[in-house]
């Protein structure tokens, strides 16, 4: 049943870019429409997905030293293939999504997850693993996009929502908006996780605590604390 | 006077940091004190404007002529990743006193997507040699601008009340919002 828990967790303790602050720099520059966003997630899983099965299989072989080098080779390897893919079947999509596809690379998302967890972990639930963090990212960015296109543009999925009258809130689709609109979302995150805690009955959080533990040594970083790079 | 013109853009108008959003994880995470910004904006002008030459240069005399185009994206990161790996050890023998200072931001800059988006822009635009240089360097000045900024408004945070569910990333986004907004007023130069 781990391989659940290994699953279910990129929803939950883990779902990025809320509760791991990675991968940030393509959350704000793809989510102007919910198309982009759900294209650059699946684009993401995939990558995620490939590379920690191969990081996992390898994860005996590759030196110590060199393995952060070893992981970047094996990402960017899958990450040409997505890129030539989505230049043969979805031609308009990789134009819109344009320099982050290739950027894939340096999502420290991929690099994380391949560092902290495939290294350590055998191939079923590194693959789990990956699919359920790079699902849990491609609905965040789905919902990012489709708040940003809706009032930004005042369509969903390309069709009209509100009708003609309405006035388009131009800021959201624009760099600015992309900054509040992702600040404001971790802002309410943390307000429904305080009080969510707060509601609990007092001998809640105590049961909870030892399982909680491990997982965070196993996991890359608490919310908060932004990695580097991508 | 052109090339005037494509600094200032590089620098301002197409702020790299604020108005394309490449290398925002580096920004939120050594923002919080002046002298981490500093360094890392320092590290940044170094290997921006060297990776962005190296990768120029491979891409117009190995990857075009031999139509390996599409094999651009492995090689830069890999041309990146050795590049910071030498730098580091060259500057540890002949230059102790830079790479005391840049210190630990130096390996971290492989994974900062600036630098790796910097080189595939240049070559999206189809640079010549010395438009790629001014743009490399001022795009790397933009992001240091937009980071030193960006620490000195933080600094405040700790002294300010806020909520606490607003505190340290949230409302480190928002204020990046608010940056942007202003840098987005540049636009109206070109």
């Amino acid at each position: 049943m781990r391989i659940v828990k290994e699953f279910s967790k990129g929803f939950t303790t883990q779902l990025p870019p809320f509760r791991l602050v990675l991968g940030i720099c393509p959350t704000l520059a793809v989510t102007t429409t919910v198309a982009n966003g759900i294209g650059m997630g699946l684009a993401a899983t995939f990558v995620l997905i490939c590379s920690n099965v191969m990081v996992s299989l390898l994860r005996k072989v590759i030196p110590n030293k060199v393995r952060i080098a070893a992981f970047i080779v094996l990402i960017a390897s899958f990450v040409v293939i997505v890129e030539l893919v989505m230049k043969a079947f979805f031609f308009g999509l990789s134009q819109s999504l344009g320099i982050f596809i290739p950027l894939i690379v340096v999502n420290c998302i991929i690099l994380g997850r391949a560092e902290a967890f495939a290294a350590k972990n055998p191939v079923h639930y590194a693959a789990a693993d990956g699919l359920g963090i790079g699902l849990g990212y491609t609905v965040a960015l789905a919902v990012i996009g489709a708040f940003r296109e809706v009032l930004g543009q005042g369509r969903l999925l390309g069709h009209s929502v509100f009708g003609a009258s309405f006035e388009p809130f131009a800021f959201l689709s624009q760099a600015p908006g992309a900054f509040v609109c992702l600040g404001s979302m971790l802002f309410l995150m943390n307000a429904l996780d305080r009080y969510r805690l707060r509601m609990k009955p007092a001998p809640a959080p105590r049961e909870e605590l030892p399982e909680e533990a491990p997982r965070e040594e196993r996991g890359l970083q608490p919310a908060g604390a932004a990695g580097q790079g991508g | 006077m052109e090339l005037v013109l494509l600094a200032i853009s590089a620098i301002l108008v197409k702020n790299i940091l604020l108005a394309q959003y490449l290398g925002n994880c580096p920004f939120l995470g050594t923002s919080k004190r002046m002298e981490t910004a500093i360094g890392m904006g320092m590290a940044v002008i170094f290997t921006m404007a060297l990776s962005s030459t190296i990768t120029w240069l491979v891409h117009r005399a190995v990857l075009v002529p031999f139509h390996l185009e599409y094999m651009q994206t492995i090689v830069f990161i890999l041309v990146i990743a050795a590049l910071v790996q030498f730098v580091e050890i060259f500057m540890k023998k002949s230059l102790p006193t830079l790479y005391l200072a840049l210190g630990i931001f130096l390996p971290l800059i492989t994974t900062n997507c600036a630098v790796l988006g910097a080189a595939l822009l240049t070559v999206k635009e189809n640079y010549d040699f010395v438009h790629m240089i001014v743009f490399g360097v001022a795009s790397a000045a933009g992001f240091s601008l937009a980071l030193i900024l960006f620490a000195g408004l933080r600094e405040r945070f700790r002294i300010a009340h806020q909520p606490r569910a607003l505190q340290d990333t949230a409302i480190g986004l928002i204020t990046a919002g608010l940056m942007s907004l202003a840098f987005l007023g540049f636009k109206g130069m070109t």
